[in-house]
């Protein structure tokens, strides 16, 4: 019975344990409640008024986009930074870190071992976040709709504000699905991260069904 | 030294100009850079932009204490600098905190922020954030050397440790700027200055995409308009340390803006021009070349 | 006939020899003789280099087929060693490892065993994954697991997904008037 309720695919460094401390006495530690907050995220307040409305023309200005190319749809992203596309002209710039980007553009198929990685490059996102799903594979599977590897729909794992179709789509497509996404952040309607974390349960249960070794948190702080 | 309210209020209006000017200079620069590569680059009013949208960003993550103080002690280290040297030569008004031996507080600023970020930097607990940090603090032990060296033979030259006293010995007509009366300090003072502002060729603190970021990985919405505010700060008070020292110092606010946005171009230019080095090699070429001038420079002016 | 061809037939009875090309023969000895085949072909014979193991599902044969690619960089000459294993209804067929001979062996040889089941006991971290995290249904690339159902089952399809033939669509949607122009040369020009 043991050895059943025993989750298979816990990391060994993640395993409960009993640690020596300096003073000789005997303590247990369990990784993932000592070293990851538990905590459940909490949507936040949607303002209204004249000051919502320039700061949402301020994140709209200045959309930065996490450098992480997922799938082979990522390769349109390098020519928007060459003479020919220049997107810095629109606010739009590349960071290489979630922590200080607010757009993730999914580009292209996404394999469940690379969901992982961007779910937790998502959650760490500070809101208000916005995902842009590039390509036919992130809206039903494109070309890879039968593969047992590689997911249909983005919008069941993570919440997506803008898709942009084609396989794949050229640079001038990425830029016009990036002025989509301005309008509607403008338009007040850019919170889609209240959205996950108010259906944060569905969204758990569905990644949870692809990703057998969920050996992480449940939301990556 | 005056600590009227009246002095806050000119400092302060002061400390506005400049990080206006900085923010807008950052544009100007990255709108030069973009042209170079046959772009047209941010729209000037760019970096204030990002910055409202970094403080408009949710934040509910605690890495400590010391992840909070961090970008205040680096904010502490540009104002600091700001605020202790003087901006513009001969108007009282202007003259900010400056008092006798303002240019050894100075040294000791530029090094204050750093440290600060190192702090918050390895609270924050990523690895990238101690790699960076560790190639900062070490890259700039580097170039504190020729740097330190070519303030202590200006310093002997004139005979003093004010920056009041060194700009006025620059007054009176470009022949009497340091760059021509001690242009051995000037060559030292100004290769130092290429490492200080931490532009391309010694840029691998930040290294955006080898070490994500460097230092300020995990910092975040207000965290990183903190550092963004001050490196817009510093990066006009550096140019005018520089400018005080070695190019005579401003006597107006234009003067100032002209000769500020020339110092900065340099390390922009010398950026634009040569690629990144790795941090052994540039470490390596501080204490070489630059501190041999240094060196020979404080020779010449103490037996001169 | 390239070196070490000889040898192989035989020493080790070796059969259906398929020379390819000058440079690149094809071969296929018995499982039981096959690890001291590939031995002679790396120590006497200069076929010093694993260029890869690959495995093919003949599932009406029920024959799982191996194949060692050996390079000769001397001769210039390829060996493409088959080897023959029974095929299993479940995975789990049993094929003696060669990581003693090339170390990188055990990483093909742990792709197999993820990809198709084939077992290589000795083999140095064989259970590990190798690109599947926690994957826990039947090896993807044997020919009897159904992606497209095992897709259906598990990633949400969107509904309203249409598939065409791709020659009936072009005669419906380019010549509706008349659909035997799709094949005159005239009108098309890549018939």
């Amino acid at each position: 019975m043991e050895e059943d309720k025993k989750d298979k695919f816990l990391a060994p460094e993640n395993e409960i344990r009993q640690v020596t401390a300096p003073d000789g006495s005997i303590i247990e530690v369990n990784p993932l409640e000592d070293y990851f907050s538990q905590d459940r995220p909490k949507p936040y307040k949607v303002r209204k008024g004249p000051v919502e409305d320039f700061l949402n023309w301020a994140r709209a200005e200045s959309l930065w986009v996490l450098g992480f190319g997922t799938g082979c749809g990522s390769i349109e992203i390098p020519p928007l930074v060459t003479p020919r596309f220049d997107m810095y002209r629109f606010g739009i710039q590349m960071r290489a870190t979630p922590r200080q980007s607010n757009v993730f553009v999914i580009s292209g198929y996404l394999s469940v071992k690379t969901l992982k990685r961007a779910i937790r490059a998502y959650e760490q996102m500070p809101s208000p976040k916005y995902v842009v799903g590039l390509g036919s594979c992130t809206i039903n599977g494109g070309m890879y709709y039968d593969s047992y590897n590689t997911i249909n729909r983005l919008d069941h794992y993570l919440p997506v504000d803008a898709y942009i179709a084609g396989c794949m789509p050229r640079p001038e497509a990425l830029l016009a699905g990036f002025e989509g996404l301005k309008k509607l952040i403008k338009a007040g309607k850019g919170h889609k991260a209240n959205e996950y974390v108010e259906n944060l349960d569905w969204y758990k249960a569905n990644q949870k069904k692809i990703i057998k070794d969920w050996n992480m948190p449940d939301y990556n702080w | 030294m005056d600590y009227s309210i009246e002095k806050f209020l000119w400092a302060f209006l002061g400390l506005f100009i400049i990080l206006n000017w900085g923010m807008l200079m950052s544009a100007l620069m990255r709108r030069i850079g973009a042209k170079l590569a046959g772009r047209i680059g941010v729209p000037l009013y760019q970096p204030w932009v990002d910055l409202l949208k970094l403080m408009s960003l949710k934040t509910w993550l605690s890495h400590g204490v010391m992840y909070y103080i961090g970008p205040v002690f680096r904010l502490v280290g540009g104002v600091g600098m700001f605020l202790f040297m003087p901006v513009i030569f001969g108007i009282e008004i202007w003259s900010n905190y400056s008092f006798s031996g303002d240019l050894i507080l100075l040294l000791y600023f530029q090094s204050f922020g750093m440290l600060g970020m190192a702090m918050g930097a390895s609270e924050s607990g990523s690895p990238h954030a101690a790699i960076g940090i560790s190639r900062g603090l070490s890259q700039f032990a580097a170039v504190e050397v020729p740097m330190t060296l070519a303030v202590i033979a200006i310093a002997i030259q004139h005979q003093t440790f004010s920056f009041s006293e060194i700009m006025a010995a620059q007054q009176g007509g470009i022949m009497n700027w340091t760059l021509f009366t001690n242009p051995l300090a000037s060559i030292a003072g100004m290769l130092a200055m290429l490492g200080a502002m931490s532009h391309s060729p010694f840029n691998l603190v930040k290294a955006p995409n080898e070490i994500p970021i460097g230092p300020p990985t995990e910092y975040h919405s207000s965290f990183l308009s903190v550092l963004r505010t001050n490196s817009a700060i510093l990066h006009v008070v550096e140019a005018a340390l520089f400018m005080n020292l070695f190019f005579g110092g401003a006597d107006s606010w234009y003067m100032y803006i002209i000769k500020t946005f020339f110092v900065y171009f340099i390390s922009v230019f010398v950026g634009m021009v040569f690629p990144r080095f790795k941090i052994e090699d540039s470490i390596r070429w501080f204490l070489k070349w630059p501190t041999a001038i240094g060196i020979i420079a404080v020779i010449v002016a103490a037996y001169w | 006939m390239q070196k070490g061809i000889n040898n192989l037939i035989e020493k080790f009875g070796a059969s259906d020899l398929e020379e390819r090309r000058p440079g690149l023969s094809f071969i296929t000895v018995e499982n039981t003789k096959a690890v001291a085949a590939i031995t002679h072909l790396k120590d006497i014979d200069g076929y010093t280099v694993l260029s890869l193991i690959t495995a093919v599902d003949w599932i009406e044969d029920g024959i799982m087929q191996l194949t060692y690619l050996l390079n000769n960089p001397a001769e210039i000459a390829e060996i493409g060693l088959r080897v023959m294993l029974e095929r299993k209804k479940e995975a789990g067929e049993s094929m003696e490892t060669i990581h003693h001979l090339w170390p990188n062996a055990k990483k093909w040889q742990q792709e197999l065993k993820e990809m198709f089941g084939i077992n290589f006991p000795g083999s140095p971290n064989i259970n590990d994954d190798f690109i599947l995290e926690g994957w826990d249904a039947a090896p993807p690339n044997r020919r009897d697991f159904d992606t497209k159902k095992f897709a259906e089952e598990t990633f949400f399809p969107r509904p309203g997904r249409e598939t065409h033939d791709p020659a009936e669509h072009m005669k419906k949607n380019m010549y509706p008037k008349n659909p035997a122009d799709y094949t005159n040369k005239k009108y098309n020009p890549n018939r």
